[in-house]
């Protein structure tokens, strides 16, 4: 199934198109429509313009997450969205708001739809991206934790002199999500590609893998072998 | 008396003028304490709305297929908050105006469907500055007029009333809402040009019904 898609409705046309390039170079295979400016070009929210992004992506399958800047930019969205249902009233299902800062969650949102989540995965990642890109870093995620059952544990060194940026902490986490195990890196939850990209680490930087469930010695292999490997050469 | 789909188009016509005539009023009270488009882009809207009004081939039949093409000429031809508020009410008052006439109870059932619709696109309450602080005492007006069996066309002449007492209130408030809660205190001491054209507004429905009531156009 082709991934979530995504709109990003903003007061400028200048500021959605930047917005949708920059979440589209993390993720090349999602549909990622600009909806900015008045349908003539001014600042502002046209209904007209929502209103055709709403109707492309509201076709994809697996939905779309709408992302929207400054106040009035939510309103019409919203009022968009209640003229279509009148229509198509299958429509609000597929569709997902989501109060999130305009670039980090579009950013967060791409990658997510990119790394196969569903409309509620995308959704939630944009909506906790707030803390992932401030210019705090955030807090350290402890190192270990505790669960139940046994876990297995392994330490690497990270090939990829960028360490897990976005691209290969959304190809990690695709690789992870549908094993029945959980996995973390230090601390941070293998499937989540926020949590991957908020360790903050460099190529040639150890990190400690763990992973318990029934599928743990399987998701642990698949981690190691990919963090072993630069991301040019993921396949 | 009852009203029905002339006063509607009446009701436009009239609130397309008096936005005109007041359209640099509007201006002049948004650039006070927002962003200076209140009034054009109204302006713009509502002459919009004419033009598609002139372009119908068909009249419309009932007040809320009206209201309807207000609704939705406003949301794609105004930018900025308005559209979606003003946009979204219209839409609900065309909504619970499906009927070829309207009595007084009805035009309270319309009232109060327009400002359910711009609380829950706006999200304000009142007294946050915000044209709620129009609508809100309209409504109340509208109410109190209609459980004394007042006819139609008085119970949208308390809604004005309620409405221009509304709107003057919001002078002393401080925004907590929109654009204007950007300057905190400083808002106050302007009256919210949205309280002023939701005003404006209905002056003109109640207006329009006088006018159909003084003809005795609709039994």
């Amino acid at each position: 199934m082709s991934p979530v898609a995504l709109v990003l409705v903003s007061h400028s046309r200048a500021l959605a198109a930047g917005a949708a390039e920059l979440a589209g170079q993390m993720a090349p295979d999602v549909l990622v429509l600009p909806a900015g400016g008045t349908s003539d070009g001014r600042l502002g929210t046209g209904f007209d313009v929502v209103e055709a992004a709403v109707l492309r992506a509201g076709a994809a399958p697996a939905g779309a997450v709408l992302l929207s800047d400054l106040g009035s930019a939510a309103m019409t969205a919203e009022t968009v969205l209640e003229m279509l249902s009148e229509r198509d009233a299958t429509l609000p299902s597929r569709l997902r708001m989501v109060d999130a800062p305009f670039v980090e969650g579009a950013v967060a949102a791409a990658v997510a739809a990119q790394s196969g989540a569903d409309l509620d995965g995308v959704a939630r990642a944009a909506a906790g991206a707030a803390g992932f890109f401030g210019a705090q870093p955030p807090a350290k995620l402890p190192r270990s934790t505790a669960c139940a059952g046994t876990v297995v544990r392994a330490l690497v060194v990270l090939a990829d002199p960028h360490g897990l940026h976005a691209r290969p902490a959304a190809a990690l986490a695709a690789r992870l999500a549908p094993l029945d195990a959980d996995v973390r890196i230090d601390g941070a939850d293998g499937r989540s590609v926020l949590e991957l990209m908020s360790l903050r680490t460099v190529g040639g930087h150890e990190v400690q893998v763990e992973a318990w469930g029934p599928a743990a010695e399987r998701a642990l292999t698949l981690a190691v072998a990919a963090l072993r490997t630069p991301a040019e050469r993921w396949t | 008396m009852t009203l029905d789909v002339n006063w509607a188009l009446d009701w436009v016509r009239r609130t397309a003028q008096v936005i005109a005539e007041h359209r640099d009023e509007l201006v002049e009270l948004d650039r006070q304490i927002g962003d200076g488009d209140h009034g054009e882009n109204l302006h713009r809207g509502f002459t919009a709305v004419l033009h598609r009004l002139d372009a119908l081939t068909e009249p419309p039949a009932q007040v809320g297929d009206v209201l309807r093409l207000v609704a939705t000429t406003l949301m794609s031809t105004v930018g900025g908050a308005a559209g979606p508020l003003f946009g979204t009410a219209y839409l609900r008052a065309a909504r619970a105006s499906a009927v070829s006439t309207l009595d007084g109870t009805a035009t309270v059932v319309l009232l109060e469907a327009a400002l359910d619709g711009i609380v829950q696109r706006g999200k304000a309450a009142p007294g946050e500055k915000t044209m709620v602080d129009a609508w809100t005492p309209a409504v109340e007006a509208a109410v109190a007029a209609a459980d004394n069996g007042a006819p139609a066309s008085a119970v949208l002449a308390a809604a004005a009333d309620g409405a221009r007492a509304g709107a003057l209130a919001t002078t002393p408030m401080v925004a907590t809402k929109g654009r204007a809660s950007y300057l905190g205190e400083r808002s106050a001491g302007h009256l919210d040009p949205g309280a002023r054209s939701s005003e404006l507004i209905l002056r003109a429905a109640a207006d329009a019904a006088e006018a159909a009531a003084a003809h005795g156009v609709a039994p």
